[in-house]
């Protein structure tokens, strides 16, 4: 029995292969048909996210395995086979489960730590269990790998540090306000990367949005769709003195705000802090308003900054997270061997089962008749007997499996209980 | 027997600061919760210590500098005790613990009590006065302590460069709140004690006020304390401002504290409170 993983990723595939691999998948069902049409696969999982399609599947043969999936990938109409050449992996046992374990943890994505793989892996997961594709190992394998990208999430700090202007525009925010609920944020100007701050400053609880804007019909439009209000750029330092978060785009050519504007209305806001994002080029804010108590002025340099210190930190805690996933793949893999110590077990005890009925009914054929509990008590007996026989047997088998050749105990309780009658019991003849 | 706990209580404390060491650098919560339940332990057995030898002596235990030192570690721990239930700026645990620790270290190597407690030293305003200005310092040393965070955090942000603290710190707007908080505690305490302990002079030295150095430094860190509330409430003085005047202020009870027991002498130092035997 074997674990294979094979797919596409956007490390070996470009995202227009990736695209055609993508389009065979919405028909799930489709698939899991396909796939569980193969007499080599035993369970199977198919999943996509933004950056591969790979299937994960149990297989006793996994070469055969791996040329089905690669079929399947190859019907795709617009697919030639030679393009599946260079990008196409199979990753067996040990590196199939590390594999899976880090595209779970996030760890294979693009944007290392980034937080929707594991949702979109769950969902792939119900639908394989819903067309009951998977089976016990591919569902332990499964919940092995969401409680690893959870511990990855808890124990090192993948997913702390923004990577991204606007996720570090917020970060600050946070770092100087704590809580962003109801905090009130003044849009200068318009342009995509403002929108996507207030769109996260939004999800944050933020309170109220204003929009000032050079010409009053953009701003409107824009304040509209974000619930806000719009006024026009000549009340800006009036408005000032309600805002928390002030973030200024616009293309004037010269400075907006000077220092001495703000000083005047720190004053008249009562030292309430400010946080100024000057995401502008050139600039709209006068670089020494961050000389002012209690203003915090970031310009776009300072944000790309904390992006690239974000991505630095990032990387630092990804070889944490490696050693965490190598750890849990290994113990994955001995659960996975003592899976072949349970046929054994069961064999032991059958045998056991077996002579026992047969040596009772034979004692119970020369005793007569006897009541019904003193034939309770013989079956009990005998039962007991070969339960306390088999225990330490058995504990041996699940217990003493060395790394180095599993197989040799294994062997070895099979020829001491005679477990194969069609196989050769005794010592090897010669060698 | 006290001494057990008190051994006890130090070696909780000195637990504590290692858990919350830890936390700061590891940031897992395990490590906080395990030190806050350490730290907790730890002042039942300084309460237990504390009750028994006010109980042998009758009177609060404050006649050596030992003596109110683990009285003061005590408020210190108490009062931060109360404040991350309330409101958890957790790492400042970690410059807590290590200062208890050290206090209660200090009051068991500085020489122990060798005589009478004099009289003066005995009755219930004094206890009063001698609780309210170490809860009161409890409260404001805390203030102090945030300070400190608060001040580096700040300096972070504003120069944009984000070491091993920025992380590890909780936001500004936190900070600036510790700050007020317990300065709106500690300073209604610290004016209550110096109240009740000017009346408890004028009643037995028959004067409110001796001038003694002691009381004079008193008096300049409640004026600092004084002027950082007042504008606090008016014109919103806060941030960098605050944090600065509330260091101050501490470093100034620091040497109440310290400064005009060991190296001035006046009424209040704890040389005059022994009589020799």
């Amino acid at each position: 029995m074997n674990l294979l993983l094979c797919g596409v990723n956007h490390k070996t595939a470009p995202v227009a292969l990736r695209e055609k691999l993508a389009c065979l998948i919405p028909d799930v069902a489709h698939a899991y048909d396909h796939l569980k049409s193969w007499p080599e696969v035993s369970e199977s999982l198919l999943y996509t996210t933004c950056n591969r399609v790979e299937v994960m599947c149990v297989s006793e043969a996994p070469d055969g395995a791996a040329a089905r999936v690669r079929e399947f990938f190859a019907r795709h109409p617009e697919i030639a086979p030679g393009d599946l050449d260079e990008s196409f992996y199979v990753h067996r046992d040990r590196e199939a489960v590390q594999h899976f374990f880090r595209v779970a943890a996030s760890l294979d994505s693009m944007v290392v730590g980034e937080p929707q793989i594991l949702g979109q892996v769950k969902k792939a997961y119900r639908e394989a269990a819903m067309h009951h594709a998977t089976g016990p190992i591919l569902n332990r394998l499964v919940h092995k790998a969401f409680s690893v990208a959870k511990r990855v999430r808890g124990e090192t700090g993948i997913g702390d540090h923004a990577v991204s202007v606007s996720y570090a525009a917020i970060a600050m925010a946070k770092k100087i306000f704590g809580d962003l609920a109801g905090k009130n944020v003044l849009l200068l100007g318009a342009g995509e990367m403002a929108e996507l701050a207030l769109e996260h400053l939004k999800g944050q609880g933020a309170g109220k949005i204003t929009v000032a804007n050079r010409t009053l019909e953009r701003g409107v439009a824009l304040a509209r769709r974000f619930h806000g209000e719009a006024v026009s750029l000549e009340e800006l330092p009036e408005q000032l003195l309600f805002a928390d978060i002030l973030i200024s785009s616009t293309g004037a050519g010269d400075l907006i705000l000077t220092r001495d504007q703000v000083k005047g209305v720190m004053r008249r806001r009562k030292q309430r802090p400010l946080f100024l994002i000057d995401i502008a080029v050139p600039r709209d804010l006068d670089p020494d308003i961050n000389d002012l108590d209690n203003v915090y002025l970031y310009n776009i340099d300072d944000l790309n900054e904390v992006v690239q210190q974000g991505w630095q930190h990032r990387r630092h805690e990804a070889t944490k997270a490696e050693r965490l996933v190598a750890a849990e793949t290994l113990k994955f893999l001995l659960w996975l061997e003592t899976l072949e110590v349970y046929p054994t077990i069961i064999a032991l005890k059958d045998k056991a089962e077996a002579i026992c009925r047969a040596e009772l009914k034979k004692t119970l054929n020369q005793l007569g008749p006897l009541t019904e509990e003193q034939r309770q008590a013989l079956e009990v007996l005998t039962a007991s007997v070969t339960q306390k026989l088999l225990h330490d047997p058995i504990i041996f088998l699940k217990r003493n499996r060395r790394p180095r050749n599993p197989h040799q105990e294994l062997d070895l309780v099979r020829r001491l209980f005679h477990l194969d009658p069609d196989r050769n019991g005794g010592i090897p003849e010669n060698d | 027997m006290t001494n057990f706990f008190l051994y006890l209580t130090l070696i909780a404390y000195f637990g504590a600061t290692g858990l919350w060491l830890l936390f700061f650098l590891a940031q897992r919560q395990g490590y906080y919760r395990a030190g806050a339940w350490v730290m907790a332990g730890g002042l039942a057995c300084h309460t237990l210590v504390l009750i028994q030898r006010a109980w042998a002596a009758g009177a609060l235990p404050a006649a050596t500098f030992g003596e109110t030192l683990l009285l003061f570690a005590w408020a210190l721990v108490a009062a931060f005790l109360v404040l991350i239930w309330r409101y958890p700026i957790k790492i400042l645990g970690t410059l807590v613990a290590p200062l208890a620790a050290l206090m209660v270290s200090g009051s068991l190597i500085l020489p122990a009590r060798q005589g009478v407690v004099s009289p003066l030293l005995q009755g219930f305003w004094l206890t009063v006065h001698i609780c309210l200005t170490l809860t009161g310092y409890a409260a404001l040393a805390l203030a102090g302590l945030g300070g400190i965070l608060y001040l580096i955090q700040e300096r972070q942000i504003k120069s944009k460069r984000f070491g091993f603290f920025h992380r590890r710190l909780p936001s500004l707007s936190q900070l600036d709140n510790l700050n007020y908080w317990c300065l709106t505690i500690g300073f209604p305490l610290l004016t209550g004690g110096i109240i009740s302990g000017s009346l408890y002079a004028q009643h037995t030295l028959g004067r409110f006020w001796s001038w003694d150095p002691k009381e004079i430094l008193t008096i300049i860190a409640w004026l600092i304390y004084a002027v950082l509330l007042h504008e606090r409430l008016t014109v919103g003085w806060r941030g960098r401002r605050a944090a600065l005047l509330a260091i101050c202020g501490f470093l100034v009870l620091v040497c109440t504290f310290v400064g005009a027991n060991l190296w001035l002498s006046g009424y209040h130092s704890f040389a005059r409170f022994i009589q020799a035997p």
